[in-house]
């Protein structure tokens, strides 16, 4: 079960601002989500390697030469707020 | 006009070589029949063809998924937080296309950042299946898949994480490839779930999906995970299946749970073809496999809560309450950008990643994630293929599972255990089966999987197979049931 805190909790750290609606669903929907998903973290898997990529790859290497990125201007075009040459964003002390 | 809507990719490919069919005259009919989209697929169409058209793929249009990056052209992922953003550059899949001569048609609707199995849950409003249009066409290649089902498009580029080519390509009635993790380029693909999102088609048949694959895969030095297929995909031709072994797994098949009688029928018919066509049938476990979709809804919304941490209102994308101190900005921006269904995966992602946490669910995941994938290593020292279902239903009412995420996740279970594993696995339509509870006939996918980067002897088979099961689908949507016009509606 996951309560209501957890839900603001979580909801912190993800940058999520939740509606009042939205926490209460959402902790009967992650409980309900969890319920099921406590099945593997049950399981007895003392000694299994985790996998954390499918491929067997070696070491990828290339040559460490410069070449042209993205034009700064291209990079902005997209920005909501460019400014400067940079993205401009609001201060962290409003 | 309509007469050209009806030709494979590989067969106006053919004929525009011989001199017989004219490629702009291709795209136009093409390009007027999705002006008439009237089923939601597309998100943009190009009004003109693009590009020269040289190349081995003859100036043939393609619809893309909204996943991929498109130089210029809005490329939304099915999200309102991306809405009229306009990448700087091409995804290498779709720079491979169009400089082997394909030229882009449009850009198609999709489940959010590709999370969902019905493509309820686009920003755009759902995509309806071609076949019945209360119906959903699956997720989340939706959209690429009701185009290329509903001559909209002559076949189309996909996404899958957990099933999200096969299970609409299921659904739809045409073939949908997963290729094996690493197989194409991801770069420029707009990110889910880094260890599983792979690229691959939606096509009317075999042999264009193999005509697309040779196109597409490759190692690209833009994502260092891609390695492409160690000599190239060779276009299918196997008339029998003699000398192939078939392993049908218990727990993907038999055991399952929630596989609709139609499915169940479809797939026991399809498998006595195999038999048919000489090939050696056996069943065979995956025991780990009944812990997937756990171990999959654990992994992939983890992978998404941090690829989905850029969407931060600064370098594109929505802002919201940019008066207000930054994290503010943040929280805002995320709140009105993102639909349901990916902030429960971004919670749910952040949750099992949180502190204390960490080991009962990602951990854990990983393990589950290093038995299934040893499950099928050892199930491939006795059998070239394994088969399944490629979705316990044929296609839902929409608003059916909307209520109920878990109902929704479990329309994944036939098909995530090969994401899990990184192997490829193709759908292809193996008939027609009503629905639990009665109502029209609707089209079924039967799965076939291989090991690692055995696209060519997969497309092989399933091409046998696909001449073996004759599947027809009807000539134009338009005499489809439930479609506009027609009088045999549901």
């Amino acid at each position: 079960m996951i309560d209501r805190d957890q839900v603001l909790h979580v909801a912190k750290l993800a940058r999520l601002e939740l509606s009042e609606d939205e926490v209460e669903k959402m902790a009967h929907e992650l409980s309900g989500i969890l319920d099921h998903v406590d099945r593997i973290s049950e399981l007895d898997l003392e000694g299994v390697e985790p996998t954390s990529h499918v491929v067997q790859l070696e070491n990828v290497w290339r040559a460490d030469e410069p070449e042209p990125g993205l034009p700064r201007e291209r990079a902005l075009e997209p920005a909501p707020d460019p400014a400067d040459g940079a993205f401009r964003v609001p201060s962290p002390q409003a | 006009m309509s007469e050209l809507l009806e030709l494979t990719a590989a067969e106006a490919v053919g004929r525009i070589e011989a001199g017989e069919l004219s490629a702009d005259e291709y795209f136009a009919a093409y390009a007027e029949a999705a002006a008439g989209d009237d089923l939601n697929a597309y998100l943009w169409r190009a009004e003109e063809p693009v590009g020269d058209g040289d190349g081995e793929l003859r100036g043939v249009p393609v619809a893309i998924k909204d996943l991929f990056c498109t130089e210029g052209i809005e490329t939304t992922a099915g999200s309102k937080i991306l809405a009229g953003y306009r990448p700087p550059y091409d995804a290498t899949a779709v720079a491979k296309l169009t400089e082997a001569g394909a030229r882009v048609l449009g850009k198609t609707n999709m489940d959010e950042f590709a999370m969902g199995s019905s493509n309820e849950n686009s920003a755009y409003g759902p995509v309806l299946n071609p076949w019945d249009r209360t119906r959903v066409p699956g997720g989340s290649s939706g959209g690429s898949a009701a185009a290329v089902a509903g001559r909209l498009a002559p076949w189309a580029l996909g996404t899958d994480t957990g099933g999200s080519i096969r299970q609409p390509a299921a659904l739809c009635g045409i073939v949908g490839l997963k290729p094996t993790y690493g197989a194409i380029s991801r770069y420029g693909m707009v990110a889910f779930a880094s260890s599983l999102d792979q690229c691959g088609p939606l096509t009317r048949d075999v042999t264009d999906a193999a005509l697309l694959m040779r196109v597409l895969e490759g190692r690209d030095r833009h994502d260092t995970t891609s390695v492409g297929i160690e000599g190239g995909v060779a276009m299918p031709s196997r008339r029998d299946l003699r000398g192939l072994r078939f392993g049908v797994p218990r727990e993907l098949a038999s055991d399952a749970e929630g596989i609709e009688a139609g499915v169940r029928a479809s797939f026991e018919a399809t498998l006595k073809l195999i038999e048919e066509l000489g090939g050696e049938l056996d069943e065979c476990e995956l025991p780990s496999t009944r812990n997937g979709i756990s171990a999959y809804y654990v992994i992939a919304p983890a992978e998404a809560s941090a690829n989905l941490a850029r969407y931060d209102g600064v370098r594109y994308g929505l802002r919201e309450n940019g008066d207000a101190d930054l994290i503010g900005m943040y929280e805002r921006t995320r709140a009105r950008g993102f639909g349901a269904e990916v902030k429960r995966r971004i919670m749910l992602g952040t949750y099992a990643l949180s502190s204390g946490y960490y080991e009962a669910y990602y951990g854990q995941a990983q393990k589950v994630r290093t038995l299934i994938a040893r499950d099928f290593a050892n199930a491939f020292e006795q059998f070239d293929f394994l088969v399944a279902p490629t979705s316990p239903s044929v296609a839902f009412e929409l608003g059916s599972k909307t209520d109920d995420p878990w109902s929704m996740y479990m329309n994944d279970y036939c098909t995530v255990p090969m994401s899990l594993a990184g192997i490829p696995a193709i759908s292809i339509p193996s008939g027609l089966a009503q629905p639990d509870g009665g109502g029209p006939e609707l089209p079924v996918g039967f799965q076939i999987a291989g090991p690692a980067f055995s696209e060519s002897k997969l497309l092989d088979a399933a091409y046998a197979l696909e001449q073996a099961i004759e599947y027809e689908p009807p000539a134009s949507p338009a005499s489809r049931p439930g479609a506009a016009g027609s009088e045999e509606g549901p």
